[in-house]
């Protein structure tokens, strides 16, 4: 390796000689230099430190194992990313209007939020949901709502990806329901649900019943998926969530695939076979603020979940192997003050997971920390894309920033500091007793508070918030959504239990209630209660009866 | 408001009453001792019990199932958690509430988190007179839950009827609880989170344990195994409490603590009250500091100086009392 | 001889809102800042928090929110605080809660209302600056 010795003596002259005696005149701006996840970065990266050295082993080419540089062969220059802004809020009526607009905006994809009752699973009329229905996503009860969702949505010309976790299967039965009232049958429907009850415990909060339970509940629709609906994604294994709680960036990739390993091992327990359900998993990351960090988790992601699924669960099919996964723009980035500055950094975000290779995105809105985006501002959001896609030509040869020597070295860095926690996980007992422990849930408590004393001390800087700040904010128009709805809602869904066929409802939700103190498979006595009209919170009452609810541990 | 104006109203079952005087007693309000004076005669009737356990191991999962257990046996609660406080700062997170949501709006659990506020054993200074505030409030059962920091966390054995040592089954062979000298002051170990692989054979090493002890003991301790988390093994073990406290009165030894407790706390208070006192009138008197220079410069001993200062103190004690005796 | 009072804070989770960064970073701010902290974690109802915070005899509530259930909850707390004779505890938020809503919330007796971007030594401040010991 002599190429190698000499560029090593080069550096070494550089660094004592020419470097050293501007640092004399020009001190640096810092003593040294981090991520914003704390790894250290050095002045200036070489060959000396690319881990690439084995090309064919570490990077590989696109859409071949370990899919270091891309999941598809042509990448963007076959299609671009989905455009896939999530949205939900007030009624399934006014949902469907601004779904409407979005794909006349030109969105590719749909991606719903549902209010928080719908979520923990209560209907709009449950004491716990007064002031929390429509809030801050659709308010779903019954499989009518949902058609008014959809109405006019072509639901085999669309993917439509759902973010729902403890209720995934009722809505995901609803979904089934309402496309077959459209006559398309759920082989040809095209979407995600994203079903990931583990990081809900660890960072998200929207579960219902314990661990185990919510487990059983997961393989089911795997089992369901891989038999009947072989163009969905069965899950969404979610790293944002994990991020914008505080954590770092290889604490999200860490903690994200060790919930995957948790997953697979469960669904391979219960008796599939990994080739059948592993090329449905999909994940979803944030694309945070330091630019080449993130390029280098997205592609490190992909490299480890490859060879996780690999080496650790023997996968035979290289399509097992591949890790597709949906991007979302940091919020937590997001400032309250002056937002108009927030377009700027959902652009660079946006673009950093372009960069990185992500399946599909949702760049954030400018009011973002202060309500739901209105309509101009989701449209600014969605033209960011369109303009990264279409202007700027980032997407015309693939993983065009490989070769980078800082990005594959933070690339590598980033993966072994994700196995080192994976390691750790795994001594624990998994992810699930790493969660139950309260291990994940410190680690990223530590961090997010870490980050908040950085900003509060001005070591890191927020422009707007601790930099440049302006005495008087602007006036900004945001979004209201009408309490009334809440009323309206309710006087639905009580017209809705007069009306539907008492005798099949009951009986669906008898049915549905032997087999959950059983080990069938759920989905079908799901999608049998979602046609008799059984409502989301009827549904989960009785799951919540025979499982149980979570109990958060004391991780403080 | 001082403590004594508290006392009616925790008498009559006032819980916020309750819960000012627990911060009084904490903030050491002058008033307190007074209050507590005029609350003894109502104490002594609930039943005490001490949880003990290293970090982690479901004590607070425990007490919150060990709660749902006694109000379905019509019993009433009162629940002490205490964490560490910062040695630092001061400041404490108090997060043991988390898991006892379910009695929330119970008006019959009383829950109550404590800061250690700097003092060692496992145990706040104010949680002794915190328990016995709530014993006269009239809680049927109160649980004490220590901060289970690993230390030997043996002051609990001053406040409680039933001692409660908390393990898990766990890697490596040696039982937590030995490391940490707790073991001989359980009345009852439980190995909780029985679902997890090896608690069977945590239960046999304690028996072993226990079989090495010498001592002639009518009581064995037993080794109970649970699930805090799915609530097994729960009714067994609140039997198995109901049947210590009923060894404790039959053997008479709930009699022979009642005794031993007073006796050591007529002490503490009486220790406590003269060294104040004694300290209050040596302060600043020219005397004292002269002989402290003299026992630094070795012109004198303190042994001799010790002996000196009290008689003289002792002397003019009897002298005031004998005088206030002769005025009356 | 007498310890130094402590100030005792509750941070709370009113409604089904499961964003809890902001309300543990908080906490652990408020725990830095010499003062003891309970936390009863996610989904509480006013009811809830109301009796903690008696039971728990705290001198300051903090809640945050950011699910925009604000106009619904919040006033419950002050108003069960009411009816229990307990006014005198320091009321104060944070979260996601619009600029329009912060005179309506002060009405209702949350006595201070804190935004995304605030400095956590700002909530320091104003606690030992308004709390009644
Ligand atoms: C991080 C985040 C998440 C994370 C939460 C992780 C976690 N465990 O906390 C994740 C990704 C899981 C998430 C999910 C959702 N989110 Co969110 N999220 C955010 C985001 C981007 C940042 C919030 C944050 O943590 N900031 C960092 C912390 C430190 O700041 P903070 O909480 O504001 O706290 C500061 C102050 O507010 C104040 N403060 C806060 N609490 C308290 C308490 C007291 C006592 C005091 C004194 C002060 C105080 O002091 C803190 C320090 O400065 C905001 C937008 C934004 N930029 O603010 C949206 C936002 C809050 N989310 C929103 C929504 C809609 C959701 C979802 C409901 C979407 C859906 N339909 O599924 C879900 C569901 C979550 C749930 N279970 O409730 C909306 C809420 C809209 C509204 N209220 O009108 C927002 C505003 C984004 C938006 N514009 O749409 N989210
Ligand atoms: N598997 C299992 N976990 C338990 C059991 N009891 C408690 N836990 C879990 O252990 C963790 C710590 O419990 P906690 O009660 O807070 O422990 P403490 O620190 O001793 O008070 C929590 O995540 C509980 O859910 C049990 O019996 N089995
Ligand atoms: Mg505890």
């Amino acid at each position: 390796m002599s190429g190698n010795d000499d560029t090593e003596k080069a550096l070494k002259q550089w660094e004592e000689g020419t470097v050293s005696k501007t640092l004399t005149k020009f001190p640096e701006r810092e003593p040294k230099f981090e991520t914003i996840s704390g790894v250290p970065v050095k002045r200036l990266y070489t060959p000396l430190d690319s881990g690439c050295q084995d090309y064919q082993r570490s990077l590989g080419f696109p859409g071949e194992f370990p899919f270091t540089r891309g999941v598809q062969t042509t990448m963007y220059r076959g299609r671009f990313w989905t455009m896939r802004q999530y949205s939900g809020y007030g009624t399934a009526r006014e949902t469907n209007r601004r779904f409407r607009f979005l794909l006349e905006q030109g969105q590719t994809g749909l991606s719903v939020a549902f209010d928080l009752p719908t979520q923990v699973g209560y209907d709009s009329d449950h004491p716990m949901a007064q002031g929390e229905v429509g809030k801050v996503g659709v308010a779903i009860n019954s499989i009518a709502d949902m058609e008014v969702l959809f109405d006019s949505i072509p639901l085999d010309k669309v993917s439509t990806s759902m973010t729902i976790n403890a209720p995934a299967a009722v809505l995901l039965a609803m979904y089934i329901a309402v496309a077959e009232k459209q006559g398309v049958q759920m082989d040809k429907l095209r979407g995600t649900i994203q079903n990931d009850i583990l990081k809900e415990y660890v960072a998200r909060g929207t579960y219902i019943y314990p661990p185990k339970s919510s487990m059983r509940l997961i393989t089911d629709t795997f089992k369901f998926c891989s038999e009947k609906m072989p163009l969905w994604n069965t899950i969404s294994i979610s790293g944002y969530h994990i991020r914008e709680a505080g954590s770092t960036a290889a604490q999200e990739l860490a903690f994200t695939l060790a919930n995957g390993i948790a997953y697979v091992e469960a669904a391979v327990k219960a008796g599939l076979d990994i080739d059948s359900f592993a090329s449905r998993l999909s994940f979803f990351f944030g694309s945070h603020s330091d630019f080449f960090e993130e390029i280098a988790k997205f592609r490190a992601a992909r490299r480890l979940w490859a060879k996780i699924m690999k080496e650790r669960f023997k996968a035979k099919d290289d399509e097992s192997c591949k890790m597709r996964f949906h991007t979302q723009t940091a919020g937590c980035t997001l400032t309250a003050q002056q937002p108009d500055n927030n377009v700027v950094r959902v652009t660079l975000q946006a673009l950093q997971a372009v960069l990185g290779g992500t399946q599909s995105l949702h760049t954030n809105s400018r009011d973002e920390a202060l309500s739901l985006p209105t309509e101009q501002s989701v449209q600014i959001a969605l033209r960011t894309q369109q303009i990264i896609a279409h202007e700027t030509g980032v997407g015309d040869t693939i993983d065009p920033i490989a070769g980078s020597y800082y990005v594959e070295s933070l690339t590598d860095e980033t993966e072994r500091r994700a196995e080192e926690y994976i390691q750790k996980i795994d001594l624990m007992g998994g992810a699930i007793a790493a969660i139950e422990a309260g291990f994940m849930q410190r680690e990223i408590q530590d961090s997010a508070y870490e980050y908040q004393k950085r900003v509060d001390a001005r070591k890191r800087i927020v422009v707007g918030v601790n930099m440049f700040t302006e005495k008087e904010d602007r006036e900004f128009d945001y979004l209201r959504v009408n309490p009334d709805l809440e009323k309206e809602q309710v006087v639905q869904l009580k017209r809705l239990r007069e009306k539907r066929d008492h005798g099949l409802w009951k009986e669906a939700m008898r049915s549905l209630r032997v087999a959950a103190q059983g080990e069938v498979n759920l989905m079908p006595f799901i999608i049998s209660a979602v046609k008799a009209f059984a409502t989301v919170g009827e549904i989960c009452g009785v799951l919540r009866q025979v499982w149980g609810e979570y109990k958060a541990p004391d991780i403080m | 408001m001082s403590a004594t104006q508290l006392v009616e109203g925790v008498l009559s079952g006032n819980r916020r009453d309750l819960a000012r005087l627990i911060s009084l007693i904490e903030d050491e309000e002058p008033s307190v001792p007074e209050a507590l004076g005029q609350l003894y005669r109502h104490t002594g009737r609930g039943h005490i019990v001490g949880i003990t356990g290293p970090p982690g191991s479901g004590k607070s999962t425990l007490v919150t199932r060990m709660t749902t257990e006694y109000r379905t046996r019509n019993k009433t609660v009162g629940i002490v958690c205490v964490d560490p406080s910062s040695p630092f700062t001061g400041g404490a997170l108090l997060g043991d509430r988390i898991r006892m949501q379910e009695h929330a709006l119970d008006r019959e659990v009383f829950v109550r988190s404590m800061g250690t506020r700097g003092h060692l054993g496992g145990l706040a200074r104010a949680t002794s007179d915190a328990v016995r505030a709530i014993d006269a409030f009239g809680k049927d059962i109160i649980i004490v839950e220590t901060v289970g920091a690993g230390q030997s966390e043996v002051e609990v054995i001053d406040i409680a009827h039933t001692i409660l040592v908390i393990d898990v089954p766990g890697a490596g062979d040696d039982i937590q609880a030995i490391k940490a000298g707790i073991m001989e002051i359980a009345d009852i170990f439980v190995v909780n989170k029985s679902d997890m692989p090896g608690a069977e054979r945590k239960v046999t090493e304690i028996n072993a344990m226990l079989d090495t002890d010498p001592r002639e003991r009518a009581w064995r301790p037993p080794v109970l195994m649970t699930n805090a988390r799915d609530g097994e093994g729960i009714a067994g073990l609140v039997d198995t409490i109901d049947a210590h406290r009923k060894y404790l009165v039959d053997s008479g030894l709930l009699a022979e603590k009642g005794l031993q407790r007073s006796r050591e706390e007529l002490k503490t208070i009486m220790e406590h009250k003269l060294t104040t006192e004694l300290m209050e009138k040596l302060k600043g008197l020219p005397e004292y500091e002269r002989a402290i220079k003299k026992i630094a410069d070795r012109s004198d001993d303190p042994y001799s100086v010790a002996e000196r200062l009290i008689t003289k103190f002792l002397a003019d004690y009897g002298r005031r009392v004998a005088e206030s005796e002769r005025k009356r | 001889m007498s310890s130094p009072k402590r100030i005792r804070v509750l941070v709370a989770k009113p409604g089904l809102d499961g964003h809890d960064r902001g309300a543990k970073v908080v906490a652990r701010a408020l725990r830095d800042a010499g003062m003891e902290v309970v936390y009863t974690g996610l989904r509480q109802t006013p009811e809830m928090i109301v009796e903690a915070a008696i039971q728990e005899s705290v001198h300051v509530i903090g809640l945050s929110i950011l699910s925009g259930a604000h106009n619904a909850l919040l006033p419950r707390v002050t108003e069960l605080l009411h009816k229990e004779g307990a006014d005198d505890i320091l009321v104060i938020a944070g979260g996601i809660i619009p600029e329009d809503d912060v005179p309506g919330l002060k009405k209702h007796g949350i006595a201070e209302v804190f935004g995304p971007g605030t400095r956590l030594s700002e909530i320091v401040d104003y606690i030992k600056a308004h709390v009644k010991l």
